[in-house]
């Protein structure tokens, strides 16, 4: 295994469980101010974009991601298990990339 | 507080684990097909199956495990990811708090070590489940159900990142749009239910394709992050 990246992972680890623990062990009675909490239910929508966008365009080619991001789309509003829009996805892309 | 569950009235405490992992194999059968993926996606960013394993079983976070195969991905560094790890987790401290509160009678120990497994899902489960029976958890019971929950993703994950090896090379080149997919796949049923995530996604996009043009692209997630959340603070009223 790779030094750098276990040590990613371990660094990963301890800032996951941190947050995880402090409420168990140290402010059980704490009340956290409102607009702290809302902030953070809005940070994974707000890392979801920045993790899409604009880092789909760059893949190995543009326009496949163009066309597999749309086609992501458009089965996530079909409501279909995430699993699922992502092998289809990926198929597409499959597919697509003989033509594009 | 007189209320009492029925994982409460089994005494044993083998007994009160079983039952909850009676409660989380939902979760956990949930989990195995998206560990899958996240295995398998892990690989694709030079991840080993041994290390995409080791970053399942220690810290337990699907979203954070994808987003950092992602910035793998896009080159971005160790504390970059780090710290985007951090921004994104930093949720489950609203949830981990919501889950001590459903199990009142962990001593500190058993307090540490259920806090480890508290996730969207998990905490979903135990304090809806709670909400319904107006009651309170064992920590054997919470227990169970953690570790149903830990076990699916963690053998998941081994599946995906071993199976790899044998996707073939031409469909695995097609497997980093699958990782967008996902994103897209985790984002879309929100974006439909609400305008002000709409807006906070939309403006983290924007955010980071200015600033990714500038500042390496670690470090354009993690403040597009950051920001965007921020932003949202904005339309929070106007939306219902």
């Amino acid at each position: 295994m790779n030094a750098t990246t276990i040590a990613i992972i371990v660094g990963m680890a301890v800032v996951t469980y941190i947050p995880r623990l402090l409420p168990g062990l140290l402010f059980e009675r704490y009340q956290m101010p409102e607009g702290f909490k809302r902030w953070l239910q809005n940070i994974p929508y707000a890392a979801l974009g920045a993790l899409i966008f604009p880092g789909i365009i760059h893949t190995e080619k543009p326009l496949l991601g163009i066309v597999g991001g749309l086609t992501a789309v458009v089965l996530s509003l079909l409501d279909l298990h995430l699993v699922i829009v992502m092998t289809a996805t990926i198929f597409v892309a499959f597919v697509a990339s003989y033509f594009l | 507080m007189q209320n009492t569950t029925p994982d409460k009235q089994t005494t044993q405490p083998l007994q009160q684990f079983f039952s909850g992992a009676r409660a989380g194999l939902p979760v956990a059968v949930g989990y195995v097909p998206i560990a899958i993926a996240f295995g398998a996606l892990a690989t694709r960013a030079q991840l080993s199956p041994r290390e995409a394993v080791l970053m399942s079983a220690l810290v337990f976070a699907g979203a954070s495990q994808f987003m950092a195969v992602g910035m793998m991905l896009s080159g971005a560094g160790g504390l970059q990811i780090v710290i985007a790890t951090l921004f994104v987790n930093l949720r489950h401290l609203i949830m981990s708090m919501a889950v001590h509160h459903t199990v009142k009678e962990a001593s500190r120990p058993w307090r540490a070590l259920l806090s480890f497994g508290v996730t969207d899902e998990t905490f979903a489960l135990l304090t809806l489940q709670n909400a319904k029976n107006h009651a309170h958890h064992t920590h054997w019971f919470a227990a169970g159900l953690i570790g149903a929950a830990y076990t699916g993703w963690v053998v998941g994950t081994a599946i995906g990142s071993f199976g790899a090896q044998m996707i073939p090379p031409a469909v695995s080149a097609s497997m980093t749009v699958g990782l967008y997919a996902m994103f897209i796949a985790l984002l879309m049923p929100h974006v439909r239910r609400s305008w002000r995530v709409a807006f906070i996604a939309g403006s983290s996009m924007a955010l980071n394709a200015v600033l990714s043009s500038f500042i390496s692209a670690g470090w354009a997630i993690v403040i597009s992050t950051t920001l965007g959340a921020a932003l949202g603070l904005w339309v929070q009223e106007a939306d219902v």
